[in-house]
């Protein structure tokens, strides 16, 4: 087993170098040290994933401590890294993904000024994202989970000359910080409860330590779910997402797509045995996934930004991937993680690539037409869709139908329905988007091209995986070639029979079903789709503007903090704070003002100031004796 | 009939307030100067009535002390006044105020 730090490493390196040196190299070096280090990762990432392989199926866990950190009073923390099932799934798709995503910006990002910059904090991000899956404890996780929302930060507001851009990447940071706040509390407890954060101490203990179904148990994965619906966007803390569209859209497929956003998930389900223990933090997790990916499905369906557009969709797919843990079915909703990241990472791409054809614009009411002229586009995209819908035998099939599977089967009928309704409304508004940029009559004036090879090789790599993927290494249903592998981390697969064949057949459906009305209202015929809405015009109003959610926490949290700060500041920090330092400045000054009148130079006076002072002391002296 | 020792205090203490007055109130710096000379001399009328009744050298010794402190520090005063008539043409000490704030 090779030393684990070997994946993470590289990235590392590269940022350092093309960080500190990027303004002095060229552009193929730039590129070619960028990308080289999250291939040289994807490389050990292999070799540590066969290497995991060789090990017998009830040992696939390699723990490796790198350095010591923190031995205080009883707590101990240390750099190390654990490599099992769960993990090397994680390292597989962020270095996979990643790599495809770096060559992907090396045509994207091409006229850009800050070439080096982006790709210096890409490697960076990579590099946390690595250490955050690869952490072998809760304080490591928790560094690494902040370091990828300051990348975020730094991403989002990459263009942060432009205003929106910076708004955005605030936005991002500030409401990540309410749900870290929340897992920061959930550690806290967890440490004062067990005394250790590290995964095989704290599963250990927490079995024999913490009664199921417990107050404290409870607590400590609520806590820690709210720090989820923070990274991952999830309801209430989602808002972040399709603001952080400003970034450059490489960013979006790699971060709030395929990686950073599934930070949350990842997290929930390696702390699968203390959620396993709280009952009632499962509901809250299956439900808020639920809800999510119902509510996200609606306003995708009439948003007309393409980006919004796959923003939404991915606040719908993490919803359905906290329903598949808050069910139980763990093993279930990492196969959609993992399946999602590569089909919604080439809808990003994809999107990314139809942008750079028509020089910026990036509404669908303005494209159409399309795949006459870029045709590996609208192939790619379509793929995308597709496996976004659901649809047999591409990848998301497999796994999205697993989740509705494990909802079904342990008995959330309502979850499962919902589920369902979702996988309606996500065929539905993919095949939209698809038909309103790809399909019809041209509604630009731009002559759109086709994307160079370097943007769209990713494009054809992602589909195919996208395409066959789910086939190769999730099928049959419940034992294919990633459940065995998952198998020993996750028990209870209630995989298999009639019912799933029957469920499966019910879930395509639906999906065609969306994707048949999708075809009537934007392809065949257009003006139904703006009849509906004209019948509809509050419903429209309200989706599009997004249920005004933005609106409604700008004015019960956002406007109260703002002027809670103001008067801070006004109120408090000038007069207060500022005046008592001023006043002592003015007090100086105006004593100094007063004393400065001695100084007469009139010699009489000091004669005559002097002899009294005589006669003062010599009173004094005499009446002493 | 001997003259009492506290004619000759008394005489020292008019001599003294007198050259107080004068160091208070004159503006001439010359004048100034006299009236401290006037304080010096008050004092050692008194130091020498004091030698007489008590039968002590002490007082009359002392009494050189003091004039010898008085003439060195008439020889520096009466050169500074002359310096500052060359600067300032006049030795009017109310128009000595380059120390005003």
């Amino acid at each position: 087993m090779l030393p684990l730090w070997l994946i993470p490493v590289w990235p590392l390196l590269g940022f350092l170098t093309v960080g500190l040196l990027g303004r002095r190299l060229s552009r193929p070096q730039v590129a070619g040290l960028a990308c080289g280090s999250v291939g040289l990762s994807l490389f050990a990432s292999c070799l540590a994933v066969r290497g995991l392989l060789a090990l017998p199926e009830s040992g696939r866990r390699v723990e490796q401590v790198v350095a010591p950190w923190i031995s205080v009073g009883g707590f101990r923390a240390e750099w190390a890294l654990l490599l099992d099932p769960l993990s090397a799934v994680m390292i597989l798709v962020v270095s996979g993904v990643g790599f495809l995503i770096h060559v992907y910006s090396i045509g994207y990002m091409h006229d850009d000024r800050g070439f080096s910059r982006f790709f210096a904090l890409l490697n960076l991000f990579t590099f946390s994202m690595l250490m955050l899956v690869l952490a072998d404890n809760y304080l490591l996780l928790y560094v690494f989970w902040e370091a990828v929302g300051l990348c975020s930060y730094l991403l989002i507001g990459f263009w942060f000359e432009r205003p929106a851009a910076a708004e955005a990447g605030k936005k991002a940071f500030i409401v990540n910080r309410v749900g870290d706040f929340g897992f920061g509390l959930g550690l806290m407890l967890l440490w004062t409860s067990l005394g250790t954060l590290q995964y095989g101490a704290v599963f250990g203990a927490a079995a024999e330590k913490l009664p199921f179904g417990g107050a404290l148990v409870t607590a400590i994965t609520l806590l820690f779910f709210l720090g989820a619906t923070g990274k991952s966007a999830q309801l209430p803390l989602y808002v972040w997402l399709p603001d952080a569209m400003e970034g450059p859209t490489p960013v979006s497929a790699l971060i709030h797509a395929a990686t950073m956003v599934t930070a949350g998930v990842y997290m929930v389900v390696r702390s699968a045995p203390l959620f396993n223990l709280a009952p009632v933090s499962m509901a809250v997790v299956a439900w808020t996934g639920g809800l999510t990916a119902l509510f996200a499905a609606t306003i995708a369906l009439a948003q007309t930004d393409i980006k919004r557009v796959v923003a939404y969709s991915t606040i719908s797919q993490l919803g359905y991937m906290f329903l598949g843990a808050g069910v139980g079915a763990y093993a279930a909703s990492i196969f959609h993680l993992a399946t999602h990241a590569v089909f919604k990472a080439l809808l990003f791409l994809a999107a990314g690539s139809v942008i750079h054809g028509l020089h910026g614009e990036q509404d669908l009411s303005r494209m159409g037409g399309l795949r006459k002229q870029m045709p590996l586009t609208a192939a790619t995209f379509l793929v995308g869709a597709l496996a976004n819908a659901g649809i047999w035998p591409l990848a998301g099939f497999w796994s999205k139908d697993e989740i509705l599977h494990g909802a079904f089967a342990s008995g959330h009928v309502v979850l499962w329905a919902m589920g369902v309704g979702g996988a309606f409304l996500t065929a539905c508004y993919m095949l939209r988007a698809y038909f309103l940029a790809f399909e019809g009559l041209p509604r630009h004036e731009a002559h759109a091209h086709e994307s160079p090879a370097i943007m769209t090789g990713p494009l054809l790599a992602l589909a195919v995986v996208a395409a066959l993927g789910g086939l190769l290494i999730g099928y049959p249903p419940g034992h294919g070639a990633y459940h065995a592998f998952v198998a020993p981390l996750f028990a209870g697969g209630e995989q298999g029979g009639v019912a799933e064949v029957a469920l499966a057949i019910v879930s395509l459906a639906v999906a065609l079903a969306g994707i048949g009305l999708a075809t009537q209202l934007y392809l065949l015929r257009p003006h139904l789709a703006d009849r509906c809405a004209a019948r509809l015009p509050r419903l429209h109003r309200l989706l599009r503007n997004k249920y005004y959610v933005d609106e409604i926490y700008a004015a019960l949290v956002v406007e109260p903090i703002r002027r809670g700060a103001l008067f801070l500041w006004r109120g408090i920090d000038e007069p207060v704070i500022d005046g008592s330092v001023n006043g002592v400045g003015e007090l100086v000054r105006l004593s100094g003002l007063l004393l400065r009148r001695l100084q007469s130079g009139y010699v009489m006076g000091y004669v005559v100031t002097f002899l009294a002072g005589v006669v003062v002391i010599l009173g004094v002296l005499s009446r002493l004796g | 009939m001997q003259v009492p020792l506290s004619a000759y205090l008394i005489l020292s203490a008019v001599l003294f307030v007198l050259g107080v007055i004068g160091v208070a109130t004159r503006r001439n710096a010359l004048i100034i100067f006299m009236s401290i000379e006037l304080m010096l001399n008050a004092v050692n009328l008194s130091f020498v009535a004091f030698s007489r009744f008590h039968n002590s050298m002490d007082g009359q010794i002392f009494v050189f002390f003091v004039m010898a402190v008085a003439t060195a520090e008439v020889a520096v005063g009466l050169a500074i006044i002359l310096a500052i008539h060359r600067n300032r043409e006049t030795v009017d000490v109310a128009e000595l105020n380059l120390l005003k704030w």
